[in-house]
């Protein structure tokens, strides 16, 4: 049976015990690694700080104390609902944005439209560096410093997730299209009836790729905002580093707070994720 | 793309289509052309203006360039930024693919390996520069644990000041990076290696290669486009560190982890100078352009598409 398995997952060859055992090891040890800064976050964040540091982790030192102290001294149910508030749009936003486009680059015919996707696709290159700078000056200029807006629309514009989508519908055939022509649909009602039904999977995995994205965007939320009420989880966070340098406990529990939900939301949709990233490796083939 | 459509309809809905393909992509051409398109344009004339609190005070012309050219600090970035890119791309491949092998095997346990191995990814890298810190303060578990290890083997060990000497602040930027990083480079070595074919490696065992043979010869060529797109992407990302040494070393002790973004963010944000921060950004572009394109170039001689 393990051998059947073994050649449907592509694995060369199938492993005497002695190997198994090797491996296991190997690779717990790996996982060792890979856990221990979350071991290390949850139990310094249940314990004060002076028991960290003399290393006392008697069972009478753990409490949720921390996590009281943390909400006190930072607004991080405000922090929470920003994200919240800015991933979901533009998760939603720029998928729906660059679906439209790259509707009309893979499935309508009119003048120009080559070219302008070379254009799209000579953008991929640009690092973020380059228009940060501006795009900060037309912010401000817009009038848009420290707010939502400011947050959310500069990111509803990926030539990624457009390029990704293109790709994607020109796989599907044209005669879906003319067949819903002749019964007199327009074509945005064949984009919203046939191709965006037909493309779930690829909409799932962009969107956890685009969430996780906005969700731990950094430099941008930190150059667009300054007052506390605007800042985004990861600015919050930063910026608590700031003012408790060394207040371990307190930090390790704003940490978990922080990343508490993306956790659970990648253990539950693990295959999600692992294809998403999957998909964007694949991307560059 | 062929247009097989009945000639009735074919006169009814063409010209429609002129029209309603610039209104399906007018959203996305707006913000393309605003954030994107006048971004660059802007990026490029600020790094030859002099530019300020005020905005606009003139041309400069290659003064911004200049200026960097003779800025110590920049220098400094530059090279920090080169080491990040020599240490963290080989080690994140190498290990990458470790793991992936290692879970390409007949096993118990993958799916729960790689859930454990990808964690770090979906982590806000805020969160773990913060862990980072604690981890590696001179006092901390690392040190701890370091010292517990030499002093079984009998090895005198002095804690190093990770995060606080010039020696190995850069070393913690790269510590974190790997651990954030690596599962990203497993599973996409994973889903590459699960696509490799098993009759291959079935004709190499007749052909009576051993299990390195196998790997050197058949796996490796074999998913080495996987390779190349990872050491590009990888190294795209190492040019563009930002984060990890903002919230972990602040690019301390005097500058030895600062990052060419970092530094430009600084220039910007800091010092006002968005004109020398434009320049900088300007020569971080042609760098990964250069380098991008170099890889490509040489891909010829060490990726294998099956295909050609």
């Amino acid at each position: 049976m393990r051998g059947v398995i073994a050649s449907s997952s592509g694995a060369p060859t199938r492993l005497s015990l002695p190997a198994q055992v090797g491996l296991h090891i190997v690779l717990l040890l790996f996982s060792g690694v890979m856990l221990a800064p979350f071991l290390v976050m949850v139990v310094v964040s249940l314990i004060p700080n002076a028991a960290f540091l003399a290393r006392n982790f008697s069972p009478e030192n753990f409490s949720l104390q921390n996590y009281v102290r943390t909400f006190q001294v930072v607004p991080f149910g405000r922090y929470y609902f920003n994200s919240i508030v800015v991933s979901v749009s533009v998760t939603v936003l720029q998928i729906l944005i660059s679906s439209l486009a790259a509707f009309a680059f893979a499935r309508l015919r009119f003048r120009g439209r080559d070219a302008l996707f070379l254009f799209y696709l000579a953008t991929l290159m640009i690092p973020f560096p380059v228009t940060l700078i501006p795009n900060f000056l037309i912010i401000k200029a817009l009038g848009w410093y420290d707010t939502y807006w400011a947050l959310i629309v500069p990111g509803l514009f990926s030539v990624f997730s457009t390029f990704l989508l293109r790709q994607y519908y020109r796989g599907i055939p044209l005669d879906f299209d003319e067949a819903a022509r002749m019964d007199g649909a327009s074509s945005l009602r064949i984009w919203w009836q046939i191709i965006i039904p037909l493309s779930g999977p690829v909409l799932a995995t962009l969107a956890i790729f685009v969430f996780q994205g906005a969700w731990n965007d950094f430099l941008w939320p930190l150059v667009v905002t300054t007052s506390e009420h605007m800042r985004t989880i990861p600015v919050g966070l930063a910026a608590f580093v700031g003012q408790y340098s060394t207040a371990w406990d307190l930090l390790m529990a704003g940490s978990v707070i922080a990343l508490l939900p993306v956790l659970v939301i990648y253990i539950l949709g693990q295959k999600w994720f692992v294809e998403g990233i999957a998909l964007s490796g694949m991307g560059g083939r | 793309m062929t247009l097989r459509t009945p000639p009735c309809s074919l006169f009814r809905w063409r010209p429609d289509q002129q029209w309603e393909g610039y209104l399906f992509i007018l959203p996305s051409f707006l913000g393309f052309l605003i954030f994107i398109v006048l971004a660059v344009l802007m990026s490029l004339g600020i790094s030859f203006s002099t530019w300020g609190l005020t905005g606009f005070r003139g041309v400069a012309g290659l003064a911004n360039y200049q200026q960097l050219w003779r800025d110590p600090v920049f220098w400094q970035a530059f090279g920090n930024t080169a080491f990040y890119i020599v240490t963290i791309v080989p080690m994140q491949l190498a290990l990458g693919l470790t793991m992936a092998v290692g879970l390409n095997q007949a096993i118990r346990g993958v799916t729960l390996y790689r859930l454990i191995y990808f964690m770090p990814v979906v982590t806000t890298i805020v969160a773990g520069a913060i862990v980072f810190r604690l981890l590696l303060s001179t006092n901390g578990p690392v040190n701890q644990w370091l010292a517990a290890l030499f002093g079984a083997l009998d090895i005198p060990f002095t804690p190093p000041n990770w995060l606080g000497s010039s020696q190995f602040s850069k070393w913690s930027v790269v510590i974190l990076t790997l651990w954030k990083n690596t599962g990203f480079t497993m599973v996409v070595y994973l889903a590459a290696l699960q696509g490799v074919p098993k009759e291959l490696y079935d004709a190499a065992h007749t052909d009576g290669a051993n299990a390195w043979q196998r790997f050197r010869h058949v796996t490796l060529p074999l998913i080495s486009p996987t390779t190349f797109f990872l050491f590009i992407f990888q190294m795209i990302g190492a040019f563009q560190l930002f984060t990890e040494p903002f919230v972990m070393t602040q690019g301390g002790p005097a500058n030895s982890s600062l990052s060419v973004v970092q530094y430009i963010y600084l220039a910007a944000f800091r010092d006002i100078r968005m004109d020398k921060a434009a320049a900088m950004a300007w020569v971080l572009f042609v760098f990964i352009f250069a380098f991008t394109l170099l890889q490509n170039f040489m891909q010829k001689r060490w990726v294998y598409y099956e295909s050609e």
